[in-house]
């Protein structure tokens, strides 16, 4: 494994591979071991076009852990304001030795551009690209979700994962989807018609209209932010009515299923898709998430550099 | 191939590492048992029921040390395997890392390392079942199951029950072709 750009490019095998070295890495930490000599040497950059604190820090602290050197490059800032382009700037990285890039941008597909360029020869691995994918977030997910219904050997069948909410703009969805179908559990995409994008029932998961009825159905709901951002159009007449249909709130927080849990990637939007009442509930996972995520890029940062590789040296100067 | 130890010997070689353990260490009382996984795990378990049945419980865990090597940038990477550290700790214990052969010293060097990032026992005791030589760094075994010299192009098989089905030791010369 070269590159992590999505879940489609691992095999079952090897996400068990990593969810198995993540619990690893978390007993290990857990313990006494707090910082392992693994990626000593070796420099790694967390290339950010895009805002983000948790993503940016927790790779940050799974690279420093590994005891890797981290370089910092948010667009905003950089020569990227003055209008470098996604090559320049990568051939910059390049030529400043960089061995692994962790990329964040807001078109889809960049991390593919940047892996298959030939730009660069180090390891890409996908932070998020638009509204395509952000496989660590998925990766991170189903370890949490195997965590706390004890599934040891990461098989998750027999689960009812509900996705609830900007399925359309959402690339961990899409992510997650991959995944936790992988892994054996059952997915239900749940959101207004407005907001499931052309396609989603050849993803394999079912689709629902209805919060409410779906609900008792589910063993973890994970509820997604609505993307403002990206909305250049109205799907929904008002936070307020998106919020009664599909927020999580303290009445739906009480008909869920006993023993379902609430998941969340963060930054929540509290009183519309989320309440604090379900957020700070006993049933939120979404601090475990959190911490999770850290021994999960550790995981993943192992088994792309940890290790021998075939390096490919790019080809300079080769045309688009 | 070549079988130099049979499932008697390996457990009569045990025994006496069990009995050498308590005499090195005038007891049990401060001794800390941690195997190295795979097969090194195994035998810290055997040693440990050894231990108990001739003087009494020891506190005995596992260490992975595939993350404190040095080779690792040589290889594919590798799967983790567990780390448990008695709730006992290693400061200031007397602890014996147990491996199945001793060649380089690589893995006892990053096992050296691994326990220094956890505290600070009192001392470190290593005991192996196969010393097969071609020692890269400065190690040597405390207790050793049996000293088989060997050439590089060899290769040391230790087979156990847990793992591979039965006890035995065997020497293969590297197949060419």
């Amino acid at each position: 494994m070269r590159h992590l750009l999505s879940i489609n490019d691992i095999s079952t095998d090897q996400a068990h591979e990593i969810l198995t070295t993540a619990r690893e890495l978390d007993r290990v930490s857990d313990g006494q071991i707090k910082k392992l000599p693994t990626l000593r040497g070796r420099t790694i950059v967390n290339l950010f076009f895009e805002d983000s604190t948790r993503t940016r820090i927790s790779f940050e602290s799974a690279a420093k852990r590994l005891s890797a050197d981290v370089i910092n490059f948010s667009a905003r800032g950089s020569s990227v304001s003055k209008g470098e382009s996604l090559k320049d700037t990568a051939q910059t990285l390049q030529a400043m030795g960089a061995d692994g890039v962790i990329i964040r941008h807001n078109a889809s597909g960049a991390a593919q551009r940047l892996a298959d360029s030939g730009w660069i020869s180090a390891s890409v691995i996908n932070a998020g690209d638009g509204t395509h994918e952000h496989p660590t977030q998925a990766l991170l997910d189903s370890y949490t979700i195997a965590e706390k219904f004890g599934r040891e050997n990461y098989d998750l069948s027999g689960l009812t994962v509900g996705i609830v909410g900007d399925i359309l703009h959402s690339r961990v969805a899409r992510s997650n989807v991959l995944l936790l179908q992988k892994l054996g559990a059952e997915v239900v995409l749940i959101a207004p018609p407005t907001l499931i994008p052309v396609g989603a029932e050849s993803w394999g998961a079912k689709i629902s209209y209805s919060l409410d009825d779906t609900l008792g159905l589910l063993d973890v709901v994970m509820t997604l932010r609505v993307q403002q951002e990206r909305m250049s159009n109205y799907f929904f007449p008002s936070l307020q009515e998106y919020s009664r249909g599909y927020g999580l709130d303290e009445l739906r927080l009480n008909n869920m299923k006993s023993g379902a849990v609430i998941m969340h990637p963060g930054p929540m939007n509290r009183g519309v898709e989320i309440s604090s009442a379900a957020a700070d509930s006993s049933q939120s996972l979404v601090l475990r998430q959190v911490t999770n995520g850290v021994f999960v890029r550790m995981a993943v940062l192992y088994h792309l550099l940890g290790g021998s590789q075939t390096t490919q040296q790019p080809e300079i100067g080769v045309s688009l | 191939m070549a079988s130099i130890l049979d499932a008697g010997d390996i457990s009569r070689a045990l025994k006496r590492i069990s009995h050498e353990i308590i005499e090195r260490n005038h007891g049990l009382s401060n001794v800390t048992l941690l195997g190295i996984p795979t097969r090194g795990a195994y035998l810290s378990d055997r040693i440990a029921l050894n231990l108990s049945e001739i003087e009494g419980s020891v506190p005995h865990g596992t260490l992975d040390v595939t993350l404190h090597r040095d080779d690792l940038r040589l290889r594919p990477p590798r799967p983790l395997l567990p780390t448990s550290i008695p709730p006992e700790g290693i400061e200031g214990r007397d602890i014996v890392l147990i491996d199945d052969v001793l060649f380089s010293g690589r893995t006892i060097r990053a096992a050296l390392d691994a326990l220094g990032e956890i505290g600070r026992p009192r001392t470190v005791q290593l005991a192996v079942l196969v010393d097969r030589g071609h020692r890269e760094l400065p190690i040597r075994a405390d207790f050793v199951g049996k000293n088989i010299p060997t050439s590089s192009l060899e290769t040391i098989r230790v087979r156990l029950t847990e793992v591979d089905g039965h006890d035995e030791v065997v020497i293969e010369s590297q197949e060419t072709d």
